[in-house]
């Protein structure tokens, strides 16, 4: 090829040139386009013969002709690299080669930034979905904020008891509470995002107007540039997500203000869930309070235990119930009450409840049981007649060393009292549920118990557990009369222990009624007066 | 010092043994009064006695209901040494949850690392035996602790245990696992994704003083992807047909042996109940792929059987009677072998349990 003619660019060759299958141009030593291909033509809208290559080609290329050395850039966004062939007639005929190469690289940059980002939310709203305490679910979105979209992350919530709560995490990944009294008017664009205002542009932030309080301890160096996002919550906002990046590093370009707001929106969603959770669960806490079964503590010279079980795992309280109103002397009676109200769950706890509450107004007429059940009786009938309960009572005071018993059943299981010598007998006591029947019978009977003998009062829940190695069987009133038989002599806890651990055991996980039992015991010995778990003071013999 | 406790722990051992709470608690109170630090009294006096309670009814040399009684006495006097001055704690060292699997009733190892935790600083919340796991969830909802110490003695209840290390991790909480279930070298801990397993009280409130890091920072997991091999669904069969292999292999030992079936209800009922224990740890062995779990419970049982004059000859012919009603598990066939290979060879004329 070397060997033939001169190529004349100015005779006539245009079609030639004009036929190359990709971008060429072709430029005199004075930068004027002589000739072109038709591919260049299309990438340079207002290329001819003629013009000047200054005029209409990017700077980078106009600079590379005047020293005739390779170069690259980008030609209304594509890439190109410059390839020059000096031509015979002085010419230099720029071969424009796309780099396909970097075009699919930079593709896939942007792809794996977008990848990263959607496993970063994906991971954020598992993990923000995860936990319903406001302070863990605080804490993992500073310290998921640090990690991914800034140097440092900070969360502060809207004003509580006069003081700004804070929570911030830097690089370290730990997570520093704060609580502080400032004005979160001083620092632009957070008293808006708490209100829930569109978030201010980072730009408009000046970097040095951030407090101290606003940045982390372990944040190194002054703050480069701020972000503050609101987090949208539910019709106000949550709080703001204040997003810190140091002096050396960029500042926040426009979509990461974008995708720290879609982290934000999820950061808000899942602390306003956690505050509902938190406001909710302290309602339920208040309100079910007095319907938790109660601790039993050790009165003077009487064990007593108890243990329960809702039929519901995730409930803490059904329709079996206990209750102790302890005697107001040593001389007087305790009087320890168990039963069974009908139905279930939440309804039945609250039936509980105000069962309760009357047999406390009820406690000082005590002395007559069957006068205290008719009483109960027609407080049940005058509010709703679908209401009642089977119960028992048990009055148990200390005389010389023993234990005194006056039990009275309403129609409940009898208590089951566990001799020294591991006989267990039955209560012969009997009557008529309460809240049907306008007039009601009851047999109260009197017994007591020796040092080590114990009287134990249960529901249904634990005689109809049903279970055991074959899955079918029923605990039943026998089983419960052996178990108890090994009991002669425990203290009261053990006796419950060891009812529940069977019991629970019979079961198997498989599902139940609400359980509850109470254990009344002679105790073996004098015992401490500083166990009962609330007075601070020394044993006494 | 350590004459002291060994002295302690002789005299309270004594004490728990009669059930005589006052003399259980002079002892403790004696202890602490004599300098002993309240944390050695309740690791090296109280812990110890517990300990030997286990060991010395394993060797039937105390009955059930001592075993009960010598706990609620140790757990009393816990209560009350909680009083004692020396042992007002100071705080501030974070707030911690120590609970027990549901259906563990162990309370005591659990509530002896509570006594321990707060001695050391940490505000306790200690949710006792057999806390269901909903309870628990919710308890970490609502209190945000720093960790759950989550306590299993018993290894039937390690797959509840791994249900519930997950959903507190899932909740964000991390959890250390402790007792006896989770193995003397803390394997299933580990198998079963706790963040950290300690073997006593001291190891464990080290652990929780340094900080807990995450074992794990998914919160999607799931309890199979720690046991993959579940997916072959043996757990999942032999543990449903659980009822109906107990009564089988009953069957089957009435026909072996023909003088069982002259046995009184009481002690059939001993029978049937030592055939579910069987069922219940080949069921948690296959959980978790695990031959020293079942073999270590059937030669176990032996020698509780043995230290109670009962032969354990009935032993090798109920895994012989499971081998045979499960012929189609190799997992499970594994596990049998294991546990029957652990026995020397049996003699002609097995005597039976009586």
């Amino acid at each position: 090829m070397g060997a033939g003619p001169p190529l004349d660019v100015d005779s006539g060759n245009d079609a030639a040139w004009a036929a190359v299958p990709h971008p060429v141009l072709v430029v005199d030593r004075d930068g004027i386009v002589r000739t072109s291909s038709g591919s260049a033509r299309s990438l340079l809208p207002g290329l001819s013969p003629g013009v000047a290559l200054k005029d209409l080609a990017p700077s980078w290329l106009s600079g590379a002709h005047q020293h005739l050395t390779a170069a690259s850039g980008s030609v209304h966004g594509r890439d190109f690299d410059a390839h020059p062939t000096p031509l015979p007639g002085g010419e230099v005929a720029w071969w424009l080669v796309e780099d396909s190469d970097r075009s699919a690289r930079d593709a896939r940059r942007a792809l794996t930034v977008e990848r990263e980002r959607a496993a970063f939310l994906d991971e954020a709203s598992a993990v923000l979905m995860a936990s319903l305490n406001i302070d863990r679910c605080m804490e993992a979105t500073v310290q998921m904020a640090a990690r991914h979209l800034a140097d440092a992350a900070v969360l502060v919530t809207p004003v509580a008891g006069g003081r700004i709560p804070v929570v911030c995490s830097g690089t370290d990944g730990t997570a520093e509470h704060r609580r502080v009294d400032a004005d979160p008017s001083d620092v632009a664009g957070l008293s808006e995002a708490l209100r829930g205002f569109p978030p201010v542009p980072s730009r408009w932030i000046d970097p040095a107007s951030v407090p101290g309080w606003l940045v982390p301890e372990s944040f190194p160096g002054p703050v480069g540039s701020v972000v503050i996002t609101p987090l949208p919550g539910h019709g106000v906002a949550a709080g703001a997500l204040v997003l810190l990046r140091r002096t050396s590093q960029t500042a926040f370009s426009e979509g990461e203000e974008v995708f720290a707001r879609l982290f934000a929106a999820r950061a808000g969603a899942a602390l306003s869930a956690a505050r509902l959770y938190a406001e909710q669960s302290a309602i339920t806490r208040t309100l079910l309070r007095d319907l938790l079964p109660p601790q039993l503590h050790r009165l003077d010279g009487i064990e007593l235990a108890g243990g329960y079980r809702a039929s519901e795992d995730h409930e803490a309280v059904g329709g079996d119930f206990y209750d102790v109103h302890p005697a107001a002397t040593p001389d007087d009676e305790t009087l320890v009450v168990l039963g069974d109200v009908c139905g279930k769950g939440l309804e039945a706890a609250v039936l509980t409840g105000k069962i309760r509450n009357t047999l406390m107004a009820l406690s000082p007429l005590a002395q007559d049981h069957a006068g205290v059940l008719r009483l109960l009786n027609a407080a049940l009938l005058c509010v709703d007649d679908s209401r009642f309960a089977t119960l028992v009572l048990a009055s148990v005071s200390r005389r010389d060393g023993q234990v005194l018993l006056r039990l009275t059943s309403a129609g409940h299981l009898a208590p089951l009292i566990v001799r020294n010598d591991g006989r267990v007998e039955e209560a012969e006591t009997a009557g008529t549920l309460v809240g049907v029947m306008p007039q009601i019978r009851a047999r109260t009977v009197e017994t007591s118990l020796a040092p080590g003998e114990t009287c134990l009062l249960y529901t249904d829940g634990v005689t109809e557990a049903r279970g055991g190695p074959l899955g079918t069987d029923m605990f039943g009133e026998q089983r419960l009369s052996a178990a108890l038989a090994e009991c002669a002599g425990l203290p009261a806890e053990a006796v419950v222990e060891r009812i529940m651990m069977l019991t629970t055991g019979w079961l198997n996980e498989r599902a139940h009624d609400d359980i509850a039992v109470v254990a009344i015991t002679a105790p073996r010995r004098t015992h401490l007066s500083a166990v009962d778990g609330r007075t601070a003071g020394r044993y006494t013999a | 010092m350590s004459v002291d406790a060994s002295r302690a722990r002789e005299r309270l051992w004594a004490a728990v043994l009669e059930a005589d709470e006052f003399a259980a608690a002079t002892t403790v109170f004696g202890a602490v009064d004599g300098g002993m630090p309240p944390e050695d009294v309740l690791l090296d006096v109280i812990a110890s006695v517990q300990r030997r309670v286990g060991s010395e009814w394993a060797a039937n040399r105390i009955t059930v209901a001592q075993e009960h009684a010598a706990t609620a006495i140790n757990d009393r006097v816990i209560a009350a040494l909680a009083h004692h001055p020396a042992c007002s704690r100071a705080d501030g060292a974070g707030r911690v949850t120590v609970a027990c699997v549901d259906g563990e009733w162990h309370a005591l190892p659990a509530r002896l690392l509570a006594e321990v935790l707060r001695l050391r600083g940490w505000h306790v919340d200690f949710l006792g035996a057999q806390v269901p796991t909903p309870h628990l969830i919710a308890h970490l909802h609502q209190h945000g602790p720093e960790a759950v110490a989550l306590s299993c003695m018993i290894p039937t209840r390690l797959p509840t245990a791994h249900a519930a290390i997950t959903a507190c991790q899932a909740a964000g909480t991390a959890v250390l696992a402790g007792g006896a279930a989770f193995g003397a070298d803390g394997r299933f801990a580990r198998q079963l994704g706790a963040d950290a397993w300690a073997p006593d009280a001291r190891a464990a409130a080290e652990l929780l003083g340094r900080g807990l890091r995450p074992a794990r920072t998914s919160p999607t997991h799931q309890p199979i992807d720690d046991l993959p091999h579940l997916a072959d669904q043996e757990y999942t069969m032999v543990k449903s047909a659980g009822a109906q292999l107990i009564q089988t292999t009953l069957w089957e030992l009435e026909q072996r042996f023909p003088a069982m079936r002259g046995y009184t209800e009481m002690q059939r009922q001993h029978t049937i109940e030592d055939l579910a224990h069987i069922v219940d740890f080949l069921t948690t062995a296959l959980y978790v792929d695990d031959d020293d779990l079942f073999t270590g419970f059937i030669t176990w049982t032996a020698d509780i059987l043995a230290a109670r004059d009962v032969a354990a000859a009935s032993l090798i012919p109920a895994l012989e009677s499971l081998a045979g009603q499960l012929p189609e598990f190799p997992r499970t066939q594994r596990l049998l072998k294991a546990a029957h290979a652990a026995f020397p060879p049996t003699p002609t004329t097995p005597s039976l349990p009586v």
